[in-house]
């Protein structure tokens, strides 16, 4: 039996270096087919109408004029009179038609009568939502009303808040579905899931799952918002079926990718936070809202981090409102209680006039990780040369001012549930397969690097066959997992099917199988590269046979094996300068330090880090979901008003990861999502830190920048 | 505040021009016309709309899948392509309105016999892509972007490649990957 656990660090061969992406050059050459770019032979395009309204009852809907508009083969009412909808956006028909622009013209056809009823849809002021909001229970630890009468403690207290993101996925969610006669589905869709949307599909068109196939080469962006295969999924494959199982794309328009197909919950909150003169944080006092659509939820883990603060009380309200439900983000929650927590806790410093750095380090006590957070702290101040450039809030005139800000991340990460099959032939040929999907993370690379190193090969030896269902099933790409399950599957399937090869190559070599080792393309007795075959020889002892061998993750058992483990920490540090004339905040530097267990591939890794920084400059100084309150739509349904960071907008990012034997023998943990957590606090810190106010909301725009300065209220 | 520059932005000369022309050609439409575009060197004959777009027309019609449909608006140029030599947003020309004209798509250079372009390379080994959706319109414009500039700073790159947007947060790549094609396409080394 294959012993499974990771070659020492410095024995690595193929993990562990910087290798390009295996489709890089795909991609860049503009080769890579997404499946928004799949043009089947009679394939129908599907377009969604959506209810302008944010609260009404659909009275009565007249799809008649569409139906015999030329070229429309289907057309599918989704809201029937009678409907009370929701949020603006709301799917109420969709039109299949030969063109994009047939089906367009004839969506502009169907009449629909709406009774408009009341909505509400924004929470930023909370007496005014009093009556959509649900309190959950007070969260009481030690003795708060005492805490805060303690003699010669420090109180500081502020309202904070920070916006609803939208996903803004490039590739907007949609599909390809085809629906024949057969009974036979083939789903090619834009997703975070391969392997469980299939269920989804099937479960959704009540079709047997065997009878379902789906595939996808390649996303473009997901975030948390793709997993599912949405009612446009759904309804694409109904009007596939009408029209004799032609296949039928569907791919939302960007106005409505920006309004419903995700969003992040929203966060505010008022804090009391108490300190001993010292800076020991005695006292957190929240009471916090946030907004994830109709449904309410989104409820941030606060205190954040700092989790042991000894005196607590919390009270949280899930407000509704008339918006669009919210779907899982890079790091759900985490962002908000991030800023809701290294906020309150900068204006304590500020309060205690403490340097705030000093301020997180006398207290990393109360966190989980203590010495994982002290020596990031440390690091990245060394790396912000913090101790030279920072200067106490409200220190510095002129009208340019500089100022930086730290923020904290934590993360789980680990595998999850994924099955590798590994593939030897009798002419060498290696293929690695699990239905999982490549993000943009270098899924495809790493799985490719796990499997060489295991062999003993090159990374070109090896075939990786991903983003199909015919191929064993792979958990979803969610949570930062997908690293740990596929490598940890792949490592073993790789293992499980040298094993094999050692059994039938043993005789020739006149050794025993367990005595056998792979090593630079060859097949030897362990340490005796005089006795080997070379792996092509070797593979050609299989003869008419091939080796097909599984080897599964299982989290429940991850961590006995060691090849993947959870739980992490990282610290950013910003360094912006405000104009405090105009209130525009512009980047210097983010930096991040992240302990990230052990890396396969440091160039993608780094990559996920900047990418991860980046999300953080958008939302923090750019990012909002503006709604309107008299029309309750989105004001900024698009990209031009819906701000993201350009080229220009994000200064220099340095990252620190930590990569030693010490992280690297905790095995695999998952990258995605803990980088993405603590940049919203360090800019926002940052800011306030230079302009020497709070400024409360995110995000830092000239508008929020200016109405604090000028004590008014946004 | 944002670095979206005019680099990737319809030019107002090229359009007044297409104004004038189109005014002597007559109007078209409504319904399908005939159209002929020369695409990446070769002429192609669709029959399309007036109101289709380039992007649409590209996409749907001619199956040119390099160009990508993000904004559909003129803001992040997913559907860059070059018009006579100069970056055009896909989205925000009339496919009837760039008849006679040289339209390159990503299809056109980025492989030669499979090799590819300095700029792809770039992209590559600098890992200036993750999803990759932004990312051939990335090198289009960069390919643009240097045939003008053969010699740009690193602030010169932040001007110039401001017509794009990229979700994942590649732009780090990005700067490095355009800097060492110069370099190479110069004849120099990558490092």
């Amino acid at each position: 039996m294959a012993e499974y656990k990771w070659p020492e660090m410095s024995k690595r061969k193929v993990m562990g270096r910087p290798f390009t992406r295996l489709d890089g050059v795909e991609k860049a050459a503009g080769r890579a087919r997404y499946n928004s770019d799949l043009n089947k032979p009679g394939m129908l395009h599907a377009v969604m109408v959506g209810c302008p309204h944010a609260h009404a009852k659909v009275h009565s809907i007249d799809v008649s004029a569409a139906e015999s508009h030329p070229g429309v083969a289907a057309v599918r009412v989704m809201a029937p009179a009678g409907t009370e909808v929701q949020w603006a956006g709301y799917e109420v028909a969709a039109v299949a038609a030969t063109t994009e622009i047939a089906a367009r013209d004839a969506a502009a056809k169907i009449r629909i009568d709406y009774e408009v009823l009341p909505h509400i849809v924004n929470e930023a002021d909370l007496k005014k939502v009093q009556s959509r909001a649900k309190a959950a229970g007070e969260q009481i630890e030690g003795d708060p009303d005492q805490a805060v009468k303690e003699s010669g403690i420090v109180v500081s207290e502020g309202t904070y808040g920070i916006p609803t993101l939208q996903h803004s996925c490039l590739e907007s969610h949609g599909n390809v579905v085809a629906w024949t006669p057969d009974n036979k589905v083939e789903f090619n869709p834009s997703t975070q899931s391969v392997t469980s949307i299939r269920a989804d599909v099937a479960r959704a068109l009540n079709v047997p799952a065997a009878n379902v196939h789906v595939h996808q080469d390649h996303i473009g962006g997901g975030f948390g918002s793709k997993f599912q295969p949405d009612r446009w999924g759904v309804e694409s494959a109904q009007m596939s079926k009408t029209a004799g199982g032609k296949p039928v794309k569907v791919f939302l328009d960007r106005s409505m990718e920006q309004v419903i197909a995700g969003c992040r919950p929203s966060g505010f909150a008022t804090v009391k936070m108490a300190a001993k003169k010292d800076g020991s944080i005695t006292l957190w006092d929240s009471q916090s809202w946030a907004s994830g659509g109709i449904g309410g939820g989104g409820s941030p883990p606060i205190p954040y981090v700092f989790t042991k603060i000894p005196n607590q009380r919390k009270l949280h309200s899930a407000i509704s409102l008339n918006t669009a439900p919210i779907r899982a983000w890079r790091a759900p929650n985490h962002q908000q209680a991030s800023y809701l927590t290294c906020a309150p806790m900068e204006d304590l410093a500020a309060k205690l006039s403490m340097d705030p750095l000093d301020l997180f380090l006398k207290n990393v006590q109360l966190t989980p990780r203590a010495d994982t957070y002290e020596r990031q702290l440390k690091k990245a101040a060394e790396l912000a040369d913090w101790k030279k450039l920072w200067k106490p809030r409200g220190s510095q005139t002129g009208s340019l001012r500089r100022g930086l800000g730290i923020g904290v991340n934590t993360w789980g990460g680990a595998g999850h549930d994924s099955t590798c099959r590994c593939n030897i032939h009798a002419d060498g040929t290696v293929e690695v397969e699990l239905g999982s999907q490549d993000l943009g993370t270098g899924t495809r690379t790493i799985i490719s690097q796990v499997a060489a190193e295991s062999l003993g090969l090159h990374l070109s030896d090896i075939k990786v066959k991903i983003g199909d269902t015919n191929y064993p099933p792979s958990g979803t790409s969610g949570g930062s997992t997908t690293v740990g399950g596929v490598s940890s599957s792949t490592r073993k399937a790789t293992l499980n099917a040298l094993d094999k090869l050692f059994g039938e190559v043993a005789g020739a070599l006149g050794s025993q199988p367990d005595q056998l080792e792979a090593v630079d393309g060859k097949i030897q007795v362990k340490g005796t590269p005089s006795k080997s075959l070379t792996w092509k020889a070797a593979c050609q002892k299989l003869g008419v046979k091939s080796i097909s061998e599984t080897g599964s993750n299982v989290p429940k058992e991850a961590a006995k094996e060691g090849l993947n483990t959870g739980g992490v920490g990282g610290v950013q540090i910003a360094d912006v300068t405000v104009d405090m004339e105009t209130g525009v905040a512009k980047m210097n530097r983010l930096i991040a330090v992240q302990d990230i267990g052990l890396v396969i591939n440091p160039r993608t890794a780094e990559s996920q880090v900047f990418g991860a920084c980046i999300m953080s400059i958008c939302g923090a100084l750019m990012e909002e979901r503006i709604m309107d309150d008299i029309t309750g739509r989105m004001l900024n349904a698009d990209m031009e008003y819906y701000k993201l960071a350009g080229i220009k907008d994000i200064g220099e990012i340095i990252v620190h990861i930590e990569i030693d034997e010490q992280n690297d023998k905790r095995g695999v943990i998952g990258l995605g999502e803990p980088p993405a957590v603590g940049g919203i606090a360090a800019i926002s810190n940052a800011v306030s830190n230079a302009v020497g106010v709070r400024v409360p909301t995110v995000p830092m725009t000239p508008m929020h920048i200016l109405n604090a300065l000028n004590g008014r209220k946004s | 505040m944002q670095g979206i520059g005019v680099t990737g932005a319809v030019s107002p000369a090229l359009l007044q021009e297409e104004a004038v022309a189109q005014s002597a050609a007559g109007v078209m439409g409504p319904g399908a016309v005939p159209v002929t575009l020369t695409l990446n060197g070769k002429v192609v004959k669709v029959t399309v709309e007036p109101r289709e777009t380039l992007l649409d027309v590209l996409r749907n019609n001619l199956d040119v899948t390099g160009v990508k449909r993000v904004c559909d608006r003129g803001t992040c140029g997913a559907c860059s392509v070059l018009v006579n030599g100069k970056v055009m947003y896909g989205c925000s020309i009339l496919a009837i309105d760039v008849q006679g004209k040289q339209i390159t798509t990503i299809e056109g250079f980025a492989l030669t016999n499979g090799k590819p372009h300095p700029v792809v390379e770039a992209f590559v080994n600098n890992d200036a892509q993750q999803c990759g959706y932004c990312t051939p319109g990335f090198v289009v414009a960069a390919k643009a972007f240097l045939d003008h500039n053969p010699n740009p700073t690193s602030d010169q790159v932040k001007d110039g490649l401001g017509g794009n947007l990229c979700r994942c947060g590649t732009y780090m790549g990005v700067r490095k990957a355009v800097l060492e094609a110069a370099r190479v396409m110069k004849g120099g080394s990558r490092g």
